[in-house]
């Protein structure tokens, strides 16, 4: 029984106190990247949320520079875009411009920059690999309260707006027409993302961090079409994905080159992207078998009219 | 005369020096159905949003029962012109049915057997049973007018104001949504204030008009303004206003129509092409 939990976990995993932060850090930011993904995709802003990573890449670099967490520099910098974004309305995919482009390569050149400059004088050579990348094993147990108490209070403002959000998902004015200020609510929305995306950087590096904010609530979109239980179901599949992820990357210590482990997020988003594949072909396999059943809704205009409508 | 559920009066709207509302005026008495009548541009998206409160006018005021607008949104239901809603997105007919009776509240929701009946009866009131569990972007255009008109309606709102709702319709789902509001207006007792830049759809069930040209409105009964001199004072020009097979065509009629002694043939053609442009006459007319 020993050696069964010892194949699948490697030995000493759960005494490990990386081990132990990884996971905590892990589930925390798979339920508020699963939670704020849904209502990205149904706001149509996951080009803010890619927006966001890149130009967290910049916090994260300059953070190390400063010799600070990079968590401060990803926390910063996100609330400080976000504001911008609101500001210049720049959130919506309609603006995805050329000028917002040139914008997200400029900071992606001043963070090689500075990403360069902090392994020169520095000599942090990991930095690179941890604002890009990210590895769930260096969170370091001294942010791993600060991350729990962000990520929660994120959740918590969710909760308590998660009505209004769906509103004016759909229509803004429809959200206005009930008294609720659209605008305020549009900048609350996007500095939740660029938490969601500073914890998601810390989790799996900035250039991975669209993929765990986007993945899940893409999965959980296939799986079900109720607003709150797909909020649920992509926090459990990102939470999924990621513990699993750090179950492989512990094993693979013991794999070929042998010494190294293989990085975490490699694991992560590769889970993610499998989920995704098994959870479309459940969702083709249950709409076929729906079709041949005959009981899926038919388009209006071959349906009959019903009654009451002449 | 009952009073008026909606009141607008004098409004002015300046959009970089040019007026677009200038003097906009008109009441809606309860359970009244009025159509909002203009071509594409004249006004009538701007006049809707002022009387829900989503625009500030630069001139003129708005009473809702009576009342200054600020405390009253909850009298008003509004359906916007175009919802575009991504078909991936988890968002049932009735959960957006739902948001209409709660959707401004903060912290989650309880569960409410009453709230869900009420919700039940509404998708019935609209015949969306049957695609009350179909994700919102995967709905026909007219299935998703039905859907909003329910979201606006299950909070029993005095006056519904609809933006172009046939604009993106066929015309029979056309003709469907305009029985269907027509018969719920008169069951809910809940008076409507539709925009349309085609009238004929809604003759039917029209009570009054208000046409918007020229950044002014005319109103009253539909034979009290769709006439060829209130029209022409309107617009400012001469206008005709045609009536063939029930169907009301207003053209442009200006000096360049045919001279008397032109060929037969000629002039037919033109008044031809003038019935075919039928829902683009009016925006001849501001030309």
């Amino acid at each position: 029984m020993g050696t069964v939990v010892d194949t699948v976990f490697g030995p000493g995993f759960f005494a490990s106190d990386p081990v132990r932060s990884a996971l905590v850090t892990g589930l925390v930011v798979a339920l508020v990247s699963g939670a704020l993904g849904v209502f990205t995709v149904l706001h149509g802003q996951s080009f803010a949320g890619h927006a966001l990573s890149d130009l967290g890449t910049l916090g994260g670099s300059s953070a190390a520079l400063a010799g600070v967490g990079p968590l401060w520099g990803f926390v910063g910098v996100g609330v400080v875009v976000a504001g911008v974004m609101e500001l210049f309305g720049t959130g919506q995919r309609r603006s995805r411009d050329v000028a917002t482009g040139l914008v997200l390569s400029a900071a992606l050149g001043l963070s090689a920059l500075f990403l360069y400059l902090d392994t020169t004088y520095d000599s942090t050579t990991g930095v690179t690999i941890t604002v890009l990348f990210g590895s769930l094993f260096t969170v370091g147990s001294g942010t791993v309260p600060l991350l729990v108490l962000l990520g929660l209070a994120v959740l918590a403002v969710l909760t308590l707006l998660h009505r209004p959000l769906l509103l004016s998902s759909v229509h803004a004015d429809l959200a206005a027409a009930r008294g609720i200020p659209v605008r305020l609510l549009g900048l609350g929305f996007l500095v939740l993302l660029a938490l969601a995306t500073a914890l998601s950087s810390m989790s799996v590096g900035t250039i991975l961090s669209p993929a765990l904010l986007v993945g899940p609530a893409a999965t959980a979109l296939r799986l079900t079409r109720r607003p709150v239980a797909a909020m649920a179901l992509a926090g459990l599949i990102g939470t999924a994905a990621t513990w699993i992820g750090i179950v492989l990357a512990y094993d693979s210590y013991r794999w070929p080159p042998g010494g190294h482990g293989w990085p975490v997020s490699f694991f992560v988003v590769t889970l993610v992207f499998t989920l995704y594949l098994l959870a479309d072909l459940i969702a083709r396999a249950t709409t076929t078998r729906a079709q041949r059943r005959g009981t899926d809704r038919r388009p209006a205009a071959t349906a009959p009219a019903p009654a009451g409508v002449s | 005369m009952p009073a008026p559920v909606l009141e607008l009066e004098g409004i002015g709207v300046r959009l970089g020096g040019r007026a677009v509302l200038d003097g906009v005026g008109f009441t809606v008495a309860p359970g009244e159905f009025t159509g909002l009548i203009g071509s594409n541009g004249a006004g009538k998206t701007t006049v809707l949003r002022i009387a829900m409160g989503l625009q500030a006018p630069d001139a003129g005021r708005v009473l809702v029962d009576g009342l200054p607008l600020g405390r009253r949104k909850r009298s008003l239901g509004y359906v916007p012109q175009k919802v575009v809603v991504d078909p991936d997105a988890p968002l049932r007919a009735r959960d957006l049915v739902a948001l209409g009776l709660d959707g401004e509240r903060i912290g989650p929701r309880l569960p409410s057997r009453r709230n869900r009946q009420r919700v039940e009866e509404m998708l019935d009131a609209v015949d969306a049973g049957r695609f009350a569990d179909a994700r919102v972007g995967t709905l026909s255009g007219g299935e998703q007018q039905r859907v909003l008109i329910a979201h606006a309606l299950i909070s029993r709102p005095r006056l519904l104001l609809m933006d172009e709702p046939l604009a993106n319709l066929d015309i029979r789902s056309g003709q469907e949504t305009v029985d269907l509001l027509a018969r719920i207006a008169r069951e809910q007792g809940v008076a409507v204030l539709m925009s349309a830049h085609d009238m004929n759809p809604l003759l039917p069930v029209l009570d009054r008009i208000v046409y918007v040209a020229g950044g002014r409105v005319a109103v009253g009964t539909t034979d009290e303004v769709v006439r060829t001199e209130v029209l022409s004072r309107l617009y400012g020009h001469r206008v005709s206003v045609l009536r063939v097979d029930g169907r009301i065509l207003v053209v442009s009629g200006q000096a360049s129509l045919p001279a008397p002694d032109a060929p037969a043939a000629v002039t037919s053609v033109t008044v031809e092409a003038a019935v075919t442009t039928v829902t683009a006459g009016a925006t001849a007319a501001r030309l």
